[in-house]
């Protein structure tokens, strides 16, 4: 396969249904103090991305609910939940 | 308020045999789960095993949707340009298939179909919030605002179980005790995987990778053949992930631009993206397991068992689901959902396959903590086998010389030696 696939346009093979609010919500102040930034890293979905003020933002939208980001964000930042019913990733395969 | 014996939630392998082994007992069950349809939000590598599975649902398991039996499987130590493959072959697993490659979505929603037969109630586009607590024991859920009652609560909630956090079993996992998988789907026509793959008609492969696929972390890579999918993917530890530079979102781009891969993945369509979460801390992780009016199953459990060559969650699940349901039905019959009466549940899976299991490869948990096993060995596997065989025109130095020479490279003799001693005690 020499042609990359972005990760965009993976998440765009995914069935999302998209609710009108984000599930899991990064407290800024908590990650204006946070150096490593985990989230961004392992997010496998690479959802997060750094502020110029070192707040985190999440497009929530392609979340796949794998709970990395609750597991490795250490300051515990994350005010995190699944989505409502009906409202995510809906797997066609698994 | 609607009234229930008992709630499952979530529909996996765990809290779905729970449900079927409960409803065809007589026992009256709810499950809810958070998708559109059961399989919606789960994720597997790819394979089951089934021997203990056929014991455990014998009535039903023919008719389950898998999609291939795995006939070959293999073990491929790789490094950025090489790759040393380990394959298994035998008769046997063609006469006596014990693992199927399976796809979660398919394979879920029929057990739910299942359980529903049997009378269970399944629920979904149901997202449980909370608890609902009746003096000082679990008594039902709380979702959107609602409240449902019941007897008994089962957590199938999946790794990062939100049920017994609220139960206070367990708090967030540690990044140490997880690791997390990324995989596609990417389909090709049945007969080229079979090509591909020298399979028969209709049987499957399963590939473990070693070294490179997970970027020298602590994980490793997988490719499994479905009737005509295939399931690529990386593992990598949360902790590593987290310590290291690389990003957990390119994994398995970089995984099938290996040269090992890429022809066998030759046109294959991209179908599906998605992450798991893997708990791993083992037995240490396990205990407890209930609390007044409430059970953990499955992955919630932390019933997943990582031994390098064999991963194992989905027939622990189904185990554990079922083991749960037994144990409720004696508390059923006793008319008590203390802690106490439904530890019956603990004990009947200390003294199973699964609980054993995870005392029996408790040190292989140890032993795959060791960061060498994935950097610096398949470093040195395929340096040195390609120095040996590798003819360039110079004279070639013995193949013991060599082999030590490219093992000096990546590790220190004290370190060989310890490692050494760790694998002797091991195995």
């Amino acid at each position: 396969m020499s042609v990359e696939f972005s990760i965009e346009a993976k998440l765009g093979q995914d069935t999302f249904k998209v609710d009108k609010g984000p599930h899991i919500v990064p407290d800024p102040a908590v990650c204006r103090t946070c150096g490593p930034k985990w989230c961004i890293k392992t997010c496998p979905a690479h959802l997060y991305a750094a502020n110029g003020d070192g707040s985190v933002t999440l497009n929530f939208e392609g979340c796949l609910e794998c709970g990395t980001c609750l597991v490795a964000c250490l300051p515990r930042s994350l005010d995190w939940h699944y989505p409502r019913g009906g409202f995510g990733v809906q797997l066609r395969y698994g | 308020m609607e009234q229930f014996e008992v709630i499952v939630v979530g529909a996996g392998l765990a809290g779905l045999a729970c449900a079927y082994h409960l409803a065809q007992n007589g026992v009256g069950v709810l499950v809810v789960e958070r998708g559109d349809y059961p399989g919606a939000k789960n994720v597997t590598g790819g394979r089951i095993y089934i021997q203990s599975l056929k014991t455990l649902l014998p009535d039903i398991w023919e008719g389950a949707p898998l999609e291939r039996p795995v006939t070959r499987e293999s073990l491929v130590f790789m490094n950025r340009e090489a790759w040393v493959r380990l394959e298994l072959a035998s008769q046997r697993y063609r006469r006596h298939p014990h693992s199927y490659t399976v796809l979660r979505a398919r394979f879920d929603g029929w057990l739910a179909e299942r359980a529903e037969e049997a009378g269970a109630m399944v629920v979904p586009k149901m997202t449980v919030d909370d608890l609902r607590w009746e003096g000082g024991r679990v008594a039902g859920i709380v979702s959107g605002g609602d409240q449902v009652a019941a007897a008994v609560v089962v957590a199938a909630d999946g790794a990062s179980s939100t049920l017994a956090r609220k139960a206070g079993l367990r708090g967030i996992p540690r990044p140490q005790d997880c690791a997390v998988g990324v995989k596609e789907v990417l389909s090709l026509p049945q007969r080229v995987i079979e090509d591909r793959f020298q399979l028969e008609d209709g049987e499957g492969a399963a590939m473990l990778m070693v070294g490179y696929p997970s970027q020298g972390l602590r994980g490793g890579g997988f490719l499994y053949t479905n009737r005509d999918t295939l399931s690529l993917g990386v593992v990598v530890g949360v902790r590593e992930a987290m310590d290291s530079d690389h990003e957990v979102y390119r994994l398995t781009e970089e995984l099938k631009d290996h040269p090992a891969l890429s022809p066998l993945l030759r046109e294959a369509r991209l179908e599906e993206y998605s992450a798991h979460l893997l708990p791993e801390a083992g037995l240490r992780g396990i205990m407890p397991l209930c609390t007044h009016g409430l059970l953990l199953v499955g992955d919630a459990a932390g019933l997943c068992l990582n031994l390098g060559l064999t991963v194992r969650g989905m027939d622990y699940a189904v185990a554990s689901g079922v083991m749960a349901a037994q144990a409720i039905e004696q508390a059923h019959q006793a008319g008590d959902f203390s802690a106490n009466s439904l530890s019956v549940y603990e004990s009947l899976l200390r003294d199973s396959f699964v609980l054993r299991d995870f005392r029996t490869f408790q040190r292989v948990g140890r032993f795959l903590n060791n960061p060498r096993l994935y950097r610096q060995y398949p470093e040195a596997a395929c340096a040195a086998l390609e120095e040996m065989l590798y003819l360039d025109g110079q004279p070639k130095e013995s193949f013991v010389k060599t082999l030590r020479r490219e093992l000096r490279k990546q590790v220190s003799w004290w370190e060989l030696a310890r490692d050494a001693w760790e694998v002797h005690q091991t195995l």
